[in-house]
């Protein structure tokens, strides 16, 4: 079972979110999240013995794989840049500010 | 199908070494490598677009992490209730793959997708758009609205970014360093 | 400190990057341009465009890269991207509906061809490209700032 190994991934990162105490690590599990669900789209999309979806102009291609999936995908992944840069930004502005990764001693701090 | 296996095991291999390692800098490096693996696990799934934009946003990725943690020092705190915390998570997520694994059987096999949609696609994407890649037809034509509010977020992003890093009420350090920072 | 940074690097970073970034600015024009026809399309192209920017500052210091492309221009060539795939996507109104491909489509398998879709790239290309240029100054800017209040 070749999706379960995909979820398997998809809960190392939930656990590396909710068990670890370092932005840093934080920021890691979401894009190990973003991966695992970028993969899972894609595998869902194929096809046995499928070809990629480009057409050719001289022979006809018939088994494609599905499109529309990878369509999706292309567009969340620069998304998901875009969000891993802001959540880097709010990092450095954390660090800058309270001079530590560490969470529990940010909300020491706030008090 | 063999080498799917393989390269998933090996992602696998990269997260929990992301995950359990003390070094940040490391961390991030082992991320990385995960990245490079999806993207070869991209091609070998026939889908060279996402394949290509995943490398190039996976480097650029990699430079703005190794950007954050450069030369910062790295406090660890393991105290508290660090077995109860563990157990928790554990349970929960063992609960969660059972649910998964069930629910997976729902879907169809691996390898026989339902393409009730992508057939259309497959059949009139080229008498209808003229353009021979059919992911580029489905982003930029039959589904366009979906790249416009991709385009939002991605604004949106950018703004909040330039957003944080602006500083504010700060004149200490002159003209030109502010008329930068805008 | 601050000044080596603003240097740069050593002299072989600093040749290799002149022999190469022009040739990393060529593929990803090539990529985008060729988004319809073959693997590739406007996000790509435009990450890579940015990454050969990225390439130069981090080779040259941020002076070099902004005489190539200023803020300013960036921002400015960001907004004019989302402008620009809204106007050809409003333009599909003079033939009946909303991102109605318009433009002849032409001979399959062309550089000139499927109507409205290469434009669209170049748009979107734009769009990705400076905003993730944009992205980088920013945090580059925020780590030379907080060196500057250190001292």
């Amino acid at each position: 079972m070749i999706y379960l190994l995909c979820l398997v991934l998809f809960s190392l990162g939930v656990y590396c979110v909710l068990r670890k105490r370092n932005i840093i690590k934080i920021i890691v599990g979401i894009i190990i999240i973003e991966y695992a669900v970028n993969l899972f789209f894609i595998l869902v999309a194929y096809r046995e013995k499928g070809r990629a979806p480009i057409l050719s102009s001289q022979t006809p291609i018939l088994n494609m794989v599905d499109p529309l999936p990878q369509a999706l995908v292309l567009t969340a992944i620069v998304i998901g840049l875009a969000t891993t840069a802001l959540l880097a930004a709010i990092a450095m502005r954390i660090y800058e500010k309270y001079g530590t990764f560490d969470i529990t001693k940010i909300r020491e701090l706030r008090g | 199908m063999i080498e799917l296996y393989i390269l998933l095991i090996f992602m696998i291999i990269g997260a929990i070494v992301a995950i359990e390692v003390k070094d940040l800098l490391s961390s991030v490096v082992a991320v990385g490598a995960v990245g490079l693996g999806l993207s070869i696990a991209f091609l070998i799934l026939k889908a060279p677009d996402v394949a290509i934009t995943q490398l190039v946003v996976e480097i650029l990725c990699l430079i703005i992490l190794i950007r954050a943690t450069l030369k910062k020092d790295l406090p660890f705190s393991t105290s508290g209730r660090w077995f109860f915390n563990s157990l928790i998570t554990a349970g929960f997520l063992t609960i969660f793959l059972f649910m998964a694994a069930e629910a997976l059987q729902q879907l169809p096999k691996f390898g026989q997708p339902i393409m009730r949609v992508a057939s259309t696609y497959l059949q009139q994407g080229l008498s209808e758009t003229g353009a021979a890649n059919l992911v580029s037809s489905v982003i930029l034509d039959f589904r366009a609205y979906d790249t416009l509010g991709e385009a939002t977020v991605l604004f949106t992003a950018v703004i909040g970014v330039l957003t944080l890093v602006r500083r504010i009420g700060r004149k200490k350090i002159g003209e030109k360093v502010k008329a930068e920072d805008e | 400190m601050s000044k080596e940074h603003q240097a740069g690097m050593s002299l072989i970073v600093k040749t290799i990057t002149r022999l190469t970034v022009g040739l990393i600015l060529l593929y990803g024009i090539y990529i985008l341009l060729h988004g319809h026809i073959s693997p590739g399309g406007g996000f790509a192209g435009g990450v890579i465009v940015a990454l050969s920017f990225i390439h130069l500052m981090l080779a040259y210091g941020k002076e070099m890269a902004f005489k190539k492309l200023s803020k300013g221009a960036a921002s400015f060539l960001e907004s004019g991207g989302a402008i620009m795939f809204l106007l050809i996507a409003l333009s599909g109104f003079s033939g009946g509906y909303f991102f109605l491909n318009f433009i002849n489509k032409g001979e399959p398998f062309r550089l000139f061809s499927a109507g409205i879709i290469p434009l669209c790239n170049i748009a979107i290309s734009f769009k990705v490209g400076a905003g993730l240029f944009a992205i980088f100054v920013a945090l580059v800017l925020l780590k030379t700032n907080s060196k500057e209040k250190e001292r």
